[in-house]
């Protein structure tokens, strides 16, 4: 591999058209959003709901396309490509839902789940794809008497295993995982995030790992984004971002985590107002109205994201807070 | 167990038609709430959280659910006692908004569309209170402001999809004290919201119980949510009570083996790069939660619990007195 990075995304942004006949404002879902992957590393994107970690993360995935800026997958653009070759792109990316129960169909057998992907890319022989299938179930601990029966006989932590099965059976390079733990139980939670974790190492796969569970994103992710209203406040590599972060939106979002130990009860920083509509956000930095040390200069331009120490990103004009 | 009980349920079991069969969704189940209280009932999805709340107010489908045994005892605003599984229809409606003030997960479910915020706030003060149209408004806009809703008078003449979900919650939240009740019971109230905006929430709730003197029954699945609002923790299994008693002794020095999976499987802010860095896996409960239609025949915690043994297969469990009011159903809870 010649180039550094297998994902490079620069200056990715992705605005709706207004829904109701096309007056009022477009959504600006993503703004001005850079950020790179090497191979076989974890990036975490963290945020509150609508900040856009979905809408960047169907742009990796090749599932719907870019208002502006480029994602060079493997070194290879990707918002210029022929049908074909988004169609093999597409068995090199795979994308994990966060509801196991919408995302399977009802009417298939897991085997025929398993090998939709496979039949569609027509890779390998019937046989071959039927192996493939038994194989990753087997990778993702179901028995191997689950190919032939249907979604709604397993329970949801068993249904998210399928559908990590099925992502993997075209042996992916990239697995984008949007929220894949968020609707599971605190015990079955564990077990899917130590499953993914395993097989990202075995398979030295890259993954962009979504969801607002910043502990849970700590335990998966080598680095970690955090987003607000579709622009990244602060990106660094995991360990530093939880030890000390900079930006104060970062500060905010971790304090307001209820922590389940009664020992370790600090005064909690609370955030005042609601989070603006991302159809208006606030001019210069988006988090301003809400910022609890922000001053006059932040409402006028937009804060670059600028490289602290080393790796460490913040966009935040305010270098004099501690 | 405590000085002023305003619930107390002993022995509450209820059940749900199934086919041909009654499931119990809730087994024996007794806890209390006292004046100033907060009470947090906590488990995973289906281990009957719900079901209990629904009991207390009365809410069971009708046909399909009902209270099979125990008695549910309210103390009223006016001091009187009402064993609730024994009243219904019009009692149960003068108690319900008026002594009992509800919070639910989705605001928009116990919002009605068609009608301003003002006016459905007004409406329990005008039932239970009977209170003047005007009057009733006016207290409404008092309760908004309580629940710190800026510019009150403006924001009652909108409806609810105008506001957003935080604010949604609040109006709620002011609909349910409305009639200063005695009791609230939030079910899963912070569940839907961003976690800066449950942080607003949780800390509104807090302080208006304070104020209030309110006794508080908050259910969630949240163990971080209940040791930041809960002064007694009830959790619960598979429609059983597995462990009951204050925060601070059940949370440092669970007595039970899945209070003590649960809070070992929950991902920590601050430990989980040291887990990675060593490569340690988190730690989890194998397998899954038995569906009710076939639990196990004693502990319903024994097909995953590390520590089984034979008896735990043979009966159910007694809550046993672990000492210092915390309770505990697990036959080895002195050698765990
Ligand atoms: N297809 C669409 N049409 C119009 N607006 C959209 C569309 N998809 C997303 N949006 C808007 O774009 C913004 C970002 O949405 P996105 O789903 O990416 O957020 P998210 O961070 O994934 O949130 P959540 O945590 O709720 O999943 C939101 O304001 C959302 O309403
Ligand atoms: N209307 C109903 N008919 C049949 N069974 C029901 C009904 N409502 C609840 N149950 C059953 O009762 C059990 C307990 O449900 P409950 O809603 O109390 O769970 P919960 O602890 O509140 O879970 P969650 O965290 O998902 O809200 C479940 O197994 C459920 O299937
Ligand atoms: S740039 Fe200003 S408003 Fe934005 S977070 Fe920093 S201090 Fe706050
Ligand atoms: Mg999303
Ligand atoms: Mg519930």
């Amino acid at each position: 591999m010649s180039h550094k990075f297998f994902l490079e995304v620069s200056e990715l942004g992705k605005d709706f058209a207004p829904v109701a006949f096309g007056r009022g404002p477009v959504v600006r879902a993503v703004q001005n959003v850079s950020f790179n992957i090497r191979r076989g590393e974890v990036v975490g994107l963290v945020g509150e709901s609508g900040s856009g970690k979905t809408t960047i993360g169907r742009m990796v995935a090749q599932l719907i396309e870019p208002t502006s800026g480029s994602i060079r997958f493997d070194g290879v653009e990707t918002t210029s490509l022929t049908r074909r070759e988004l169609r093999r792109m597409h068995a090199r990316v795979q994308y994990i839902f966060q509801d196991p129960f919408a995302s399977l169909s009802p009417r298939m057998t897991i085997g025929e789940i398993l090998v939709e992907g496979l039949d569609i890319q027509r890779i390998g022989s019937k046989s071959e794809r039927v192996a493939k299938a038994a194989q990753a179930l087997a990778s993702v601990d179901l028995p191997p008497d689950a190919i032939s029966r249907y979604p709604h006989e397993f329970s949801g932590g068993q249904r998210q295993r399928i559908g990590i099965a099925r992502a993997l059976t075209l042996a992916p390079e990239l697995i984008v995982a949007d929220e894949p733990v968020s609707a599971l139980d605190v015990s079955i939670q564990a077990q899917i995030v130590n499953l993914l974790r395993d097989l990202q190492m075995r398979l030295g796969l890259t993954m962009l790992f979504i969801a607002h569970d910043l502990a849970v994103v700590e335990y998966v992710a080598d680095t970690v984004i955090v987003l607000y209203l579709g622009r990244i406040m602060e990106m660094a590599p995991s360990r530093e971002l939880y030890a000390s972060p900079q930006h104060p939106y970062t500060r905010a979002l971790l304090s307001a985590v209820p922590s389940p130990d009664p020992s370790r009860h600090t005064a909690r920083q609370i955030l005042k107002g609601d989070i603006p509509s991302p159809a208006n956000p606030p001019s210069g930095c988006v988090f301003r109205t809400r910022c609890p040390v922000a001053i006059e200069a932040c409402a006028g331009a937009v804060p670059a994201l600028r490289e602290g120490a080393k790796g460490h990103f913040k966009a935040c004009i305010r270098d004099d807070l501690d | 167990m405590s000085a002023e009980p305003i619930l107390d349920i002993s022995g509450l079991t209820t059940v749900f038609r199934i086919g041909d069969r009654e499931i119990a969704a809730v087994r024996d189940l007794s806890l209390s709430v006292a004046t100033g209280e907060t009470v947090a009932l906590v488990g995973e999805s289906g281990s009957g959280k719900s079901v209990t709340s629904l009991s207390i107010m009365g809410l069971l489908p009708r046909g399909i659910g009902r209270i099979a045994a125990g008695t549910l005892r309210l103390r009223r605003k006016s001091g009187e006692t009402v064993e609730l599984q024994n009243i219904g229809g019009e009692a149960l409606r003068r108690v319900r908004g008026n002594d009992i003030g509800m919070v639910f997960q989705e605001p928009l479910t116990s919002l009605n569309p068609v009608y301003t915020i003002g006016e459905q706030i007004a409406e329990p003060i005008r039932i239970h209170l009977g209170k003047s149209h005007r009057e009733a408004l006016s207290d409404a806009i008092e309760r908004l402001e309580d629940v710190g809703i800026p510019d009150p008078s403006r924001r009652a003449g909108q409806y609810p999809h105008e506001l957003s979900g935080g604010m949604r919650q609040r109006a709620t939240i002011a609909m349910a004290l409305a009639c200063n009740p005695t009791l609230l019971i939030a079910d899963e109230p912070t569940t839907a919201l961003d976690v800066t905006i449950q942080a607003q929430i949780l800390d509104l709730l807090g302080r208006l119980q304070k104020e209030r003197g309110m006794g508080m029954l908050f259910v969630t699945h949240n163990l971080g949510v209940v040791a930041e609002i809960a002064d007694r923790v009830v959790v619960m299994y598979a429609g059983s009570v597995v462990e009951i008693g204050s925060v601070a002794r059940v949370f440092s020095r669970p007595r039970h083996p899945y209070t003590q999976g649960l809070m070992r499987s929950v991902p920590r802010l601050g430990t989980a790069t040291l887990l990675k860095e060593a490569g340690t896996p988190l730690p989890t409960i194998a397998g899954s939660v038995p569906s009710l239609m076939n639990l196990p025949q004693g502990c319903p915690f024994a097909p995953r619990c590390p520590h089984r043994l034979e008896a735990c297969e043979q009966a159910y469990p007694p809550l046993a007195d672990a000492g210092e009011d915390q309770f505990s159903r697990c036959i080895r809870w002195q050698e765990i």
